[in-house]
């Protein structure tokens, strides 16, 4: 990103911040216990960041997100180049993919609970939920994606079925299943804050949670920012993972 | 005895939309000898391509056979190697690795596919870009890339489907003298490779074959089988020779018949 187009890319979000310390802090201050001005939302920042409060929050997320998607990925990625490759797999796996795909992670919550109780195995199971069909989906298309001629280059030069997957279907579908990464773990973390909500203590959705019984504000939206930083940056880590492990994808364009 | 053997093979294509047959191909016959360059040369949609492909293994025949060897053939095999027009590297394979494919599929250990490869590598004039992806080579080195590969591997018949179609018309020319010095014009047939090539331009069928089979528009069948008359080894020269415009005259004027009625006439 260039100097400028940094600027831009910075110049709502201040424009934001400013007319809201304005409006909250100095020209109606009464609404300060809805909506506290920014300055209110830093400080508390600083609060909880020293007392380390705001980092084992983070951390107890993360961790949850991370072990939700590594077992819809591992999970993911077989099933969907098994779709891909297998008619028959299709046929008898894919009706059930469709049925439960449509089902949004935030249902399976109450049941989750039934299931697993409260904490991080109900948590990583919604989560797992949230990402496992755009990893399987995207999985698929990047399978079917793989260039036929390159199948049949790999066959005229005695590639078994197994060499074959390997050294093409897998690196061919590599683009599309780092994007089906991608978008299951932004679609689980927003299944986790759900989670989190409603069955955990501890964690970013947690955190908020039990501010708002606080009527502590500031705190409910230092949570979101936070929240939403974080879905930034694992989004952004992922796009730069994709152009270092997929070079020839951005540089053939 | 010849090594390849087209008895009596036909395609047809049944359209998914509403199942009618679309017959594409045959019924052909012809054959191959040891260290014989033989191409198929017709207009766009006349199965050619398909024959190729069935001679790969990688399609059926809808009736008739190929044999190789006297062996029916039933699918892909590494004896049997092909060149594709779009070149078919993988994007994610160095030349090295794409050149060392067909070994490592085989089992060849590492350092003896490096042997291989640099022997190759240098036969089709790679030298120095080992390294590179195929999106940082030009149209004539990603071809020659596959040819290596395909060299590399070993294989008895080298099957060339329309390989120079994507390369601009001077490197195709260039790429096509290349081709004959690999293929081991100068020496002699049983020391060649087998070689059945697929074009729709006849000055490259000319410039490079023993014999043309000139195939019909689709269903695709033989209209003439034409022995090259120009000598080997086959020089630059050779293109503007009475000879090659003697045979250009000929062979167009069985194409350009073809090719008109192709060209008017509904798919399916």
């Amino acid at each position: 990103m260039s100097l400028g187009a940094r600027g831009r890319a910075l110049a709502l979000p201040l424009a934001f911040v400013a007319t809201w310390q304005l409006a909250t802090g100095i020209l109606m201050p009464s609404l300060a216990s809805a909506l506290p001005p920014p300055s209110k939302v830093l400080a508390e920042a600083w609060g909880v960041l020293a007392s380390g409060d705001l980092l084992a929050s983070a951390g107890h997320s993360l961790w949850r997100v991370l072990g939700g998607v590594v077992v819809a990925v591992s999970l993911g990625i077989p099933v969907g180049v098994g779709i891909g490759l297998s008619a028959l797999f299709e046929d008898i796996v894919d009706p059930a993919v469709e049925f439960l795909r449509p089902i949004p992670p935030i249902a399976w919550i109450p049941l989750g609970i039934l299931w697993f109780g409260i904490g991080d195995t109900q948590n990583m199971f919604i989560i797992f939920l949230g990402a496992f069909f755009p990893v399987v989906l995207n999985t698929v298309s990047g399978v079917r994606a793989v260039d036929r001629s390159l199948v049949w280059a790999a066959l005229t030069l005695g590639g078994s079925r197994g060499q074959i997957i390997k050294e093409i279907v897998l690196p061919g579908a590599l683009p599309l299943i780092l994007t089906g990464c991608r978008i299951g773990l932004g679609v689980g973390w927003m299944a986790l804050v759900a989670a989190e909500l409603v069955a955990a203590r501890s964690g970013l959705g947690f955190m908020i949670q039990s501010a708002r019984y606080a009527l502590a504000t500031q705190r409910v939206i230092l949570g979101m920012a936070v929240i939403g930083v974080l879905g930034l940056l694992m989004d952004r880590g992922m796009l730069w993972l994709e152009r270092h492990v997929v070079p020839w994808v951005t540089s053939a364009r | 005895m010849p090594r390849l053997v087209i008895a009596d093979v036909t395609k047809v294509y049944t359209l998914p939309r509403n199942g009618t047959a679309l017959p594409a191909l045959g019924p052909v016959n012809f054959t191959v000898d040891e260290g014989e360059f033989v191409t198929l040369l017709g207009p766009s949609g006349c199965g050619k391509s398909s024959l190729l492909r069935i001679v790969a293994g990688l399609e059926a025949a809808s009736s008739g056979v190929a044999t190789f060897d006297g062996e029916p053939i039933q699918g892909p095999s590494s004896r049997r190697g092909m060149v594709f027009q779009e070149y078919a590297l993988p994007p994610w394979k160095t030349v090295q690795d794409n050149v060392e494919l067909g070994l490592k599929f085989r089992g060849v250990s590492k350092a003896r596919r490096r042997e291989i490869a640099a022997r190759y590598i240098t036969l089709v004039g790679l030298v120095g870009f080992e390294d590179r992806y195929p999106h940082e080579l030009s149209g004539g080195m990603r071809q020659r890339c596959a040819l290596a590969r395909t060299l590399a591997n070993d294989a008895e018949l080298l099957l060339m489907d329309e390989p120079f179609g994507a390369v601009d018309a001077t490197t195709r020319e260039i790429i096509q003298g290349e081709l004959l010095r690999i293929w081991g014009e100068h020496l002699s047939p049983r020391e060649r490779k087998t070689v059945l090539f697929v074009t729709h331009s006849i000055d490259e069928a000319i410039y490079l074959s023993d014999r043309v089979v000139v195939m019909s528009r689709r269903p695709g069948v033989i209209k003439e089988v034409y022995a090259d008359p120009l000598p080997r080894p086959r020089t630059d020269e050779v293109r503007s020779s009475p000879e090659f415009l003697k045979a250009r005259d000929h062979l167009w004027s069985l194409v350009r018949d073809e090719a008109l009625r192709a060209m008017t006439e509904r798919v399916d």
